[in-house]
């Protein structure tokens, strides 16, 4: 492998989304100096910068916001907690304000006070690219992080590699955000490729914890040949059949797609638009659904177009790493988590936060990271660079190689997609299908022994192969682990809501995988009876 | 999936290599190639940034398209990307500003209409 470059710094970021952004933002802010890292490049990588999100944003009346927290306790199976939801509804007002002083253009209402409710990926992350250089970071552009490293202190810092240049790079910190986004398993949702898991596998072999990861039951809808999974936009839509026949249509279309996708092929028609003011409104407001469309010929608000699910894993579900304090630290010393990276189930509970939380989630838990990581940081007495550190990474990697045959990552990548994509394993979950499938998984864990290709693109699919199985087995682990119905999970053989589970569960480990129940400060609100059902 | 890259329009700049989030292309001499397209995203990212729109995203994920590069100028569907977002030279205003509207669930409760039920 070529030579390496080298760094020493305060605080490093793994990963460019908006989490990343804010807590690389945040972190110069305190006076750390900060390098971020991101495998593709800060501005276009990631689930928000192609398309663009809505965001939780309610008015500062105590009355408002205590309903929307009172909501979503119930919504999110009461696993959420409710000062948390205060802080992000507070945290993200002060942070758009500033996107709008940066210069992004938000629409105002009639009195001229800004609707900071809804933001264009490619602009808002042009932006945040120019305010984090300003700050003082170095960016590092097409750098994947491969591997922790780590000493008995805690984490200090990261190996990777430059894709462009083949070098491999190493940064000494004395703390490290991991902002690396979901794990979306190569489905193709826009922007979702880069999501492989690296990140949580990374964690996990430095002894990092997870939360919330059988609550990943999530598909979003696409036109069928196309990427651009915004479903919301099928609050418009009538659902058909491939005879033309309705099925749905508006406000009940979104979740019923995998169960009508069993009887058959589902098509969708935008036609509850039906005037030209409306039409103009929606292309304005979200122009990534439509302009795949019209390229291939469609005009979604009269013809009917086939629809795919995309399988979304932890971005738009809700597991990742576990959070242990308002700083964000996750359970190993010197390590923190940001977006959806993070286990989001303290706003989100049990169901997904996209459609607004999420976003909201990225930028305030971004900001809280960057922040205690600094703090952190610059209150070592030890220097980063005097640390005896080890690197962790040993799945898929070199480290881990332990017989002669090569390791080959997309057949592994395939195997582990035929397991986690399917509707049939993954959204009807079932005891017995779940379980095989699990089992088929495990097997495949010595083909990460292989030999790792000395090619940039075999380090680094090797790794994200490693990844994608790994994150697989922990999500069927707690699937088969929570017997309910609740939000995102579910279990056939359990359809309803048990409310002696209404914990969280925390998996620890790679090949053996720990697992153990935490508490939620809600959960006594839960016994009113009545509420026990499937939410 | 990424198409196309236009050998006539191609300055070279480099900035496709830089910012697209998958790797795909790579330097071929003094333009830039598809170099690995099974890799492509298909996130119209690079499009957005071209400076000279030498580039085209088809919107179909998986298979090939194939177009024209003659068509795509006729039917000015080179560079729309860039020019909707409001990155091209010239450009009266962006994306972002021309999406005035008002919350998105605001809107829909407002002016969809109440929905009668399929089949009862
Ligand atoms: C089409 C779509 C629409 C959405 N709409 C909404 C919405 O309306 N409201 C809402 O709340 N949420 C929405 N979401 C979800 C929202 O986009 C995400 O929650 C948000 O982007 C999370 O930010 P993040 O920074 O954690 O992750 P991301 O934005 O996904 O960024 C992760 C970054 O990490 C980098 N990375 C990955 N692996 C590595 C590695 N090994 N080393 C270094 N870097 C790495 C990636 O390149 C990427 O830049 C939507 C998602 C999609 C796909
Ligand atoms: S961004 Fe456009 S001009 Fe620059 S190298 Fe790529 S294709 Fe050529
Ligand atoms: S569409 Fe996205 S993934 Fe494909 S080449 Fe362009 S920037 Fe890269």
């Amino acid at each position: 492998m070529p030579q390496q470059q080298q760094a020493t710094t305060d605080v490093l970021v793994l990963g460019g989304g908006p989490a990343g952004a804010w807590a690389a933002w945040s972190a110069a802010s305190q006076g750390a100096k900060v390098i971020l890292a991101d495998k593709g490049y800060l501005g276009t990588s990631g689930a928000t910068a192609p398309g663009g999100t809505t965001l939780l944003v309610i008015p500062p009346v105590a009355e408002l916001r205590e309903q929307a927290v009172q909501d979503r306790l119930k919504a999110g199976g009461y696993l959420s907690e409710n000062a948390w939801i205060h802080r992000v509804l507070d945290q993200v007002e002060q942070n758009l304000q500033l996107v709008e002083e940066w210069g992004y253009p938000f629409p105002k209402d009639e009195d001229g006070r800004p609707l900071r409710t809804h933001l264009h990926g490619p602009e808002y992350m042009k932006i945040m690219r120019r305010v984090v250089r300003k700050a003082g970071v170095r960016i590092w552009d097409q750098s994947p992080a491969l591997e922790l490293l780590h000493d008995q202190h805690g984490v200090g810092g990261a190996r990777g590699i430059n894709r462009l240049t083949g070098e491999s790079w190493e940064v000494k910190a004395n703390a490290v955000i991991m902002a690396t986004g979901g794990c979306a398993f190569l489905s193709k949702g826009l922007g979702c490729n880069v999501l492989t898991g690296e990140g949580l596998l990374m964690s996990a072999e430095a002894g990092a914890e997870l939360s919330g990861m059988e609550f990943t039951r999530q598909y979003a809808p696409s036109f069928a040949d196309g990427t651009v999974t915004r479903g919301r936009m099928l609050a418009w839509a009538t659902l058909y059949d491939a005879a033309g026949r309705p099925l749905h249509r508006g406000d009940r279309t979104f979740g019923s797609i995998p169960e009508l996708m069993l009887k058959g092929p589902v098509y969708a028609s935008l036609d509850l638009a039906d005037t030209k003011e409306k039409q103009e409104f929606l292309r304005n407001a979200h122009p990534i659904f439509f302009m795949p469309l019209e390229r291939a010929g469609i005009n979604p608000f009269k013809d009917k177009f086939l629809l795919t699910l995309r399988y979304e894993g932890t971005m738009r579900g809700t597991g990742g790493l576990r959070l242990t304090g308002p700083g964000c630290e996750t359970s190993v010393p010197g390590l923190y988590a940001a977006g959806d990276a993070a286990s989001r189930e303290k706003v989100t509970g049990a169901i997904s936060g996209g459609g607004a939380y999420n976003a909201s989630w990225a930028i305030c838990s971004g900001s809280w990271a960057g922040r205690s990581a600094a703090r952190l940081a610059l209150q070592q007495p030890h220097p980063a660079e005097r640390r005896m550190l080890r690197a962790a990474g040993r799945y898929g990697m070199p480290a881990g190689a332990g017989t002669a045959r090569t390791l080959d990552a997309k057949p592994l990548i395939a195997a582990v997609q035929q397991e986690i994509l399917p509707l049939r394993i993954n959204y009807f979950r079932s005891e017995p299908v779940v379980a095989a499938a699990l089992q088929r998984l495990n097997r495949l864990m010595p083909e990460l022994g292989g030999q790792v290709p000395a090619t940039v693109q075999g380090i680094v699919q090797s790794r994200e192969a490693a990844a994608m199985l790994n994150v697989g087995r922990w999500i069927y682990t707690a699937a088969l682990a929570r017997k309910e119905s609740r939000g995102l999970q579910r279990l056939a053989e359990y359809p309803a809501l048990d409310p002696h589970q209404t914990h969280r569960l925390i998996l620890s480990g790679v090949n053996t995988i720990g697992i153990r129940t935490e508490s939620v400060p809600h959960a006594h609100e839960l016994r009113i009876p009545g509420e026990e059902r499937a939410i | 999936m990424i198409e196309l890259v236009s050998q006539d329009r191609c300055i070279g700049c480099r900035l496709c290599v830089k910012v697209c989030p998958t790797n795909v292309f790579a330097m071929e001499g003094k333009l830039a190639v598809i170099a690995r397209q099974e890799d492509c995203q298909t996130c119209f990212m690079c499009e957005a940034y071209c400076p000279v729109d030498a580039l085209y995203v088809a919107p179909q994920a998986d298979k090939s398209a194939n177009p024209d590069e003659q068509e795509l100028i006729e039917s000015g569907r080179l560079g729309s990307w860039r020019k909707e977002i409001g990155w091209n030279p010239g450009a009266e205003d962006t994306m972002a500003e021309r999406d005035t509207t008002p919350f998105f669930e605001v809107f829909t409760e407002a002016y969809r209409g109440k929905q009668q039920e399929i089949g009862k």
